[in-house]
């Protein structure tokens, strides 16, 4: 049985494909939305309340951790739809790796979050933001990134399969405004209210963009053990719960 | 039974913790191999939830449940390899068409890439879907999406067959190609479980049929050995005056106690064996009694009327009444 769990989960990998090959709109909506909400950030709204020197290398990394936050009602969309349609029914009862199914959700999430970030910073490069901190620390931000985004994507799996209704879908998808936005992400905690500021630096998603601000902007490697610390923490709890949730569909 | 292909023993399975609704309450079932077995039965009596610990989607709570020789629980994977299954809801990717359907289905069956595209083919020609292209299968008819459906569980001719409720929501033609489908596998020697809703599909398809009612099998028999159980075909008769409805009910070629009367209808309803010989006798009864009669039908017992008379619940309407 293990013997087929690559080959299975290479299947349902190019099932995700596929869908993309099928819906190639909805690929691209998704990867404009945080191009959108950057440019509503960096110039309508005007925020950066408090920061020094160019906001948009405040922004750029705030939103590369927010669109790697809100990858979480993605995930939660799509395995959501697949319990209520009957397909994993199939691939149940069926002599394949039982982890295949989840496992080709990760990978294909995983390299949608992956051309977010490059098209995100893709844009950056051109409204003038610069990568400063040398190719190493580059790559180590990126990979903070795609961690938390990892550990997103095991969260929305777990809520899904717990609560496995497109309604629920919804409260998700609207609660993950205010914790995206109760982070570092567009502004300065020292700005905000004494209260206010303590929540948002205990968000994860604060550490992980002040991590990469830092990294990125060659000012240190400040805040990078919280940033690999809470993702890796959130892993042990809901990597487990969402394997056992999937284990229990036969319960 | 020797030769059998499915055993169920006791199985129970509970839903929703200690207060939940029995499911399964201590069923059992024996299916010969080779052989189309109907499980008939009404909404929630259980037949989805037996199909579901079959093919392994659920665990039973108790009791042995064992498939083409393994036990479901412990030899699960064993089953799979073993077992196709059409579930009520159609069981495939509607974002995608119906060849990538089955290639993906194949090679998770592990067929290895080129078998699975000529395993494909194969069944788009054999289920009639063969010029589909690349259409997705959310824009097939229903009729379509349950022969796709059928098809991706039969890309390794599984040696069991479960189909739950193959033809709900079917419209009559729909319904008809489900069918033949499922005749021309019987021939290839297929163990096929069937559960249905109706009592003429159990009859057209299954050598043998369990009737299954609040998670217990209380019947079980060939069509013709149930139909003798609860009383073939009936005839029914209505009456312009309700007044007569005593005197018509005394005309029927049957002991009175098994016409039943429904006075707001005007109605007598009584078990008939040869039917055209109780026809013609009924209408020239009531012609010469000089009843009229405002419509006289024999139809085949419906469902509820092979529920009523298996569970007994009949009776207690009759004293009720």
């Amino acid at each position: 049985m293990t013997t087929y769990a690559l080959t299975d989960s290479w299947t349902m990998t190019r099932r995700e494909l596929a869908h993309w090959a099928r819906q190639p709109v909805q690929v691209v909506v998704n990867l404009v939305f945080p191009v959108m909400l950057l440019l509503m950030f960096g110039y309508l709204i005007g925020g950066g309340r408090g920061v020094q020197g160019s906001y948009i290398d405040y922004l750029l990394p705030g939103m590369l951790a927010l669109t790697m936050a809100f990858g979480l009602e993605g995930t939660m969309i799509a395995v959501t739809q697949d319990l209520n349609k009957g397909v994993v029914d199939r691939f149940r009862s069926m002599p394949m790796a039982n982890g295949a199914v989840l496992v080709g959700r990760s990978a294909a999430d995983m390299l949608q979050s992956a051309l977010a970030l490059l098209v995100l910073m893709g844009v950056g490069y051109a409204l003038g933001w610069r990568a400063d901190g040398g190719p190493g620390a580059f790559l180590g931000a990126v990979g903070l990134l795609l961690l938390f985004r990892f550990a997103m994507l095991w969260i929305g799996i777990h809520l899904a399969l717990v609560a496995g209704k497109p309604e629920m879908v919804q409260a998700v998808q609207i609660l993950v405004w205010p914790i995206g936005f109760l982070s570092n992400a567009l502004a300065l905690p020292e700005t905000m209210p004494d209260w206010l500021g303590t929540v948002v630096e205990w968000n994860p998603m604060s550490q992980t963009a002040t991590a990469v601000r830092n990294l990125m902007g060659g000012t240190g490697t400040e805040h990078v053990g919280a940033a690999i610390v809470w993702p890796l923490l959130l892993l042990a709890v809901f990597f487990p719960l969402a394997v056992r949730r999937f284990a229990r569909l036969s319960r | 039974m020797a030769d059998a292909t499915i055993i169920v023993e006791g199985a129970r399975k509970k839903y929703g913790g200690k207060n939940g609704k029995n499911a399964l309450d201590g069923l059992d079932l024996t299916v010969a191999r080779g052989t189309v077995h109907g499980v008939l039965g009404p909404n929630g009596a259980g037949k989805t939830t037996l199909v579901r610990i079959l093919s392994t989607l659920l665990r039973p709570d108790s009791g042995r449940v064992e498939v083409a020789g393994h036990d479901v629980v412990r030899q699960a994977y064993d089953v799979r390899l073993r077992i196709g299954l059409l579930g009520q809801h159609a069981a495939v990717d509607e974002e995608l068409g119906g060849r990538q359907n089955l290639e993906m289905f194949g090679r998770l069956y592990h067929l290895g890439a080129r078998h699975a595209r000529v395993r494909a083919d194969e069944l788009l020609e054999r289920f009639g879907l063969a010029d589909t292209g690349r259409k997705p299968v959310k824009q097939y008819s229903g009729g379509m999406r349950r022969r796709l459906d059928l098809a991706a569980s039969l890309i390794t001719d599984p040696e069991v067959l479960f189909l739950d409720e193959p033809t709900t929501g079917l419209d009559p033609r729909g319904r008809a190609e489900v069918w033949s489908a499922v005749r021309s596998l019987v021939g290839g020697g297929t163990t096929v479980l069937l559960t249905t809703q109706y009592l003429e599909e159990a009859d057209q398809l299954a050598d043998r049929i369990s009737v299954v009612d609040a998670g217990r099998v209380i019947a079980d028999g060939t069509a013709d050995e149930l139909k003798a159980l609860t009383g073939g075909d009936r005839i029914d008769v209505v009456l312009r005056d309700a007044g007569r409805l005593g005197a018509a009910a005394a005309l029927l070629p049957v002991p009175k106690d098994d016409v039943s009367v429904d006075p707001d209808r005007r109605l007598l309803s009584a078990p008939v064996t040869d039917r055209m010989a109780a026809l013609s006798g009924v209408v020239r009864a009531l012609e010469e009694a000089g009843i009229e009669a405002e419509d006289i039908a024999l139809r085949r017992p419906t469902l509820d009327e092979v529920f009523l008379h298996l569970t007994g619940r009949e009776d207690r309407v009759k004293e009720a009444a």
